[in-house]
């Protein structure tokens, strides 16, 4: 790819100079042309990417195989369409958009080998990808020594703010500070109960939900505890939530073990009605593999439900659903994936150039107002503007939207809360 | 614990007991066809979760049929679902045995790399047949939800039928290894291969028909926990480490040995993670778990075995 567009280089320049006047008079006349041709390739792209006068190169690296192919496999899907819808609408300056993708099989190491390629090698100009919080780390010192852009998509414990990301998922205070308000102030909760699985997300989320139930609420935190990823076994959990009587339990199992805690909760008889919980780890996808039966009254805080009740929303699901069948469901972050490829077009567009350093200048206060969740902005923190809403497990798997906040502004960094 | 009355206290105290009891039978009744397949035979089999992940996956495709096309089968398809998803890790565990174990009876460290291989092999048969994403078997109403005797008692059914399933299990299984001239073909090959063969024994069609066993009690299992656990591509790689602790830990030969470290693994861990948390209770487990491994190296329990 590399080589094909040096060996062009110098002719495409002459052709540029010469064609400059012609198209940008040709730009106003006909609009439809000018987009079918676009601006010439040395002016949108003075740093070798790979972009060429028809089509532009990107990247995708996600988990295809191994323990985490469960996750990602929606946010690959859900990239693709929006690639797919963008090129059918024109592409982006006039070309087209062709997809480089690497499996990063559930290996850290590997996803930083394979982040190289795609920038080094393949010369990509942006990269959609990663989605647990060790894949981006081991790859972030890629994309800052390589100047690469990145598109990632996972609600994540914040802490991080780089020129070379834009993080499509809401960080930890987005998710958890109007979560817990509308426990206090819809549920009269008081007391609280933080369970997690045993690593970072879980911690650092659940410190900033201590601290806010302490500072701010003035609520207790009676207890918290971690269990090791794949732990599938709850039962003296369970006991010591019934020991305890919190007014809400504050769950943030992943993986494998949010199925045995779900399914256990149901088998110690403890039900909806009886015990408010609300989590910020189980979506859609997750309720495939609990059942939707064992989840029935429980909460849960996100960005997007895929029942979300707007025009962009319903056209998003239909089109995501005549992609990848009827029985297709989207999660959170498969939306906040699918937003990706939309902000990395419309930073291009703004900026009027796919280099790196221009996009990522050009980023802050780019709206989107075509989301399926709604309208939302990048901040100057590279992190986007969103609202937080509350569900409610149905039967059928789906969440039913009870709440819907104001837009939240990310805070990576939140003072107070550390 | 302010604001509880005595009855409650006692009513947790039971219930945490059970829990124990449950956490007992789920440990022995996934290590049951390891303690076979590792500790009569002596095969490190690294695929003995997706075993599991097979009986699992059987009972997910019957509760499809079963809400789909048959909704009168819903009571019962469960009960069926354990039969078949033994018999279909039976018929899997034969074959394998037959075109791998076989060539590494003498090479117990390749067949730990060639099981670990097989079992990757498995985990991405799963992902491209059923799809990375987990799924979940419809459960017939009788496995849902506790039994309450009194009004703070909560008993979990599953957790109920998943003992007397282990305890059903337990007992056919030391009938047939004990009792059986099968098992004694068994034992005889274990303790001497060359000196069975020249007895009479067909070696080769005990190892196969052993391996197969093993893997089919795995099915058994893997079906059970479809009650309390995930169904996924990776989801038998979640038990096979606790699998391996509580054969090491019991005495590998040795079934008895298998019964008592489950039970003590079980009763360590659900009371530690009542005090502490999930990853402290581990922990301190493993580190027992070491301790007495370093002092009796060879488990719980030995069988005393001419060298």
């Amino acid at each position: 790819m590399s080589q094909h567009v040096k060996k062009d280089e110098p002719a495409l320049k002459a052709v540029a100079r010469l064609l400059r006047g012609l198209l940008l008079g040709a730009a106003f006349l006909t609009p439809a042309l000018a987009l079918a041709a676009g601006p010439p390739t040395a002016e949108v792209n003075t740093t070798g990417l790979a972009v060429t006068d028809t089509t532009v190169t990107v990247g995708q690296l996600h988990s295809a195989t191994g323990t985490m192919a469960i996750s990602e496999t929606g946010s690959i899907q859900a990239e693709r369409l929006a690639i797919e819808q963008i090129n059918e609408a024109g592409g982006i300056l006039g070309r087209k958009i062709e997809i480089i993708q690497e499996d990063g099989a559930s290996d850290w190491p590997t996803f930083a080998e394979k982040a190289r390629k795609l920038l080094v090698n393949d010369k990509v100009a942006a990269v959609f990808g990663c989605w647990t919080s060790a894949s981006r780390k081991a790859v972030l010192p890629v994309f800052e020594k390589e100047n690469g852009m990145l598109y990632y998509p996972t609600f994540y414990e914040g802490l991080e703010e780089s020129k070379n990301v834009i993080y499509t998922g809401q960080e930890a205070t987005q998710q958890i500070i109007a979560g817990l308000d509308w426990l206090a102030k819809n549920k009269g909760a008081k007391t609280f109960y933080l369970i997690g699985s045993d690593y970072i997300w879980p911690r650092t989320s659940n410190k900033i939900a201590r601290k806010h139930i302490e500072n701010v609420l003035k609520g207790k935190v009676v207890g918290e505890d971690y269990f090791p990823l794949g732990h599938t076994q709850f039962g003296s959990l369970i006991n010591k939530i019934k020991l305890k009587k919190p007014d809400a339990v504050y769950s943030i199992i992943v993986g494998g073990s949010n199925v045995s805690w779900w399914k256990q909760l149901k088998a110690a008889g403890v039900t909806a009605d009886k015990q408010t919980i609300l989590t910020i780890s189980v979506t859609e996808d997750e309720i495939l593999g609990i059942g939707g039966e064992n989840m029935v009254g429980y909460y849960a805080a996100m960005k997007y439900f895929q029942s979300l009740d707007n025009e962009n929303n319903k056209k998003f699901v239909e089109a995501f659903k005549a992609k990848y069948g009827k029985d297709a469901v989207i999660g959170d972050v498969t939306q906040a994936a699918y937003l990706g490829p939309w902000l990395w077009k419309a930073a291009v567009e703004k900026a009027g150039s796919f280099d790196v350093d221009k996009i990522a200048a050009a980023s802050p206060d780019i709206e989107l107002t075509t989301a399926p969740e709604g309208y939302v902005k990048i901040h100057k923190n590279h992190h986007l503007w969103s609202k937080l809403r509350i569900g409610e497990a149905q039967a059928d798997g789906q969440y039913k939207v009870l709440y819907e906040s104001e837009l939240i502004e990310p805070n990576p960094f939140p003072e107070g809360y550390q | 614990m302010d604001g509880m009355t005595l009855s409650e206290i006692g009513s947790l105290l039971v219930m945490q007991g059970f829990n124990g009891l449950s956490f007992f039978s789920v440990l022995l009744l996934m290590a049951l066809g390891l303690a076979i397949i590792f500790g009569q035979m002596g095969v490190i089999n690294m695929a003995h979760g997706e075993f599991l992940t097979i009986g699992a996956y059987t009972t997910y495709l019957l509760s499809v049929v079963a809400t789909d096309y048959a909704p009168w089968f819903m009571n019962f398809y469960f009960i069926a679902a354990i039969f078949v998803g033994f018999i279909v890790a039976f018929i899997v565990g034969y074959l394998v045995e037959w075109s791998m174990i076989r060539h590494l009876y003498r090479r117990p460290l390749d067949s730990l790399l060639a099981t670990w291989g097989l079992s990757l092999i498995m985990q991405q048969a799963f992902r491209s047949t059923f799809g990375p994403k987990e799924v979940s078997a419809t459960l017939p109403d009788w496995l849902m939800g506790s039994y309450a005797p009194t009004d703070t008692i909560d008993i979990p059914l599953n957790g109920l039928f998943v003992m007397g399933l282990t305890l059903l299990l337990t007992g056919a299984v030391a009938l047939l290894i004990f009792r059986s001239r099968w098992g004694l073909h068994v034992r005889a090959t274990t303790q001497n291969r060359a000196m069975s063969g020249a007895v009479g024994i067909d070696t080769a069609k005990v190892d196969r028909l052993t391996f197969a066993l093993g893997c089919g009690i795995a099915g058994v299992a893997g079906a059970a926990f479809t009650t309390i656990g995930s169904t996924g591509p990776t989801s038998g790689s979640l038990y096979i480490v606790d699998t391996f602790l509580v054969v090491v830990f019991g005495g590998a030969q040795s079934l008895l040995g298998t019964i008592a470290s489950a039970f003590s693994i079980a009763q360590a861990q659900s009371t530690l993670e009542f005090f502490m948390t999930g990853s402290m209770a581990k922990v301190l487990t493993l580190l027992t778990i070491i301790g007495i491994l370093m002092l009796r190296p060879e488990g719980l329990f030995r069988m005393r075995v001419r060298k």
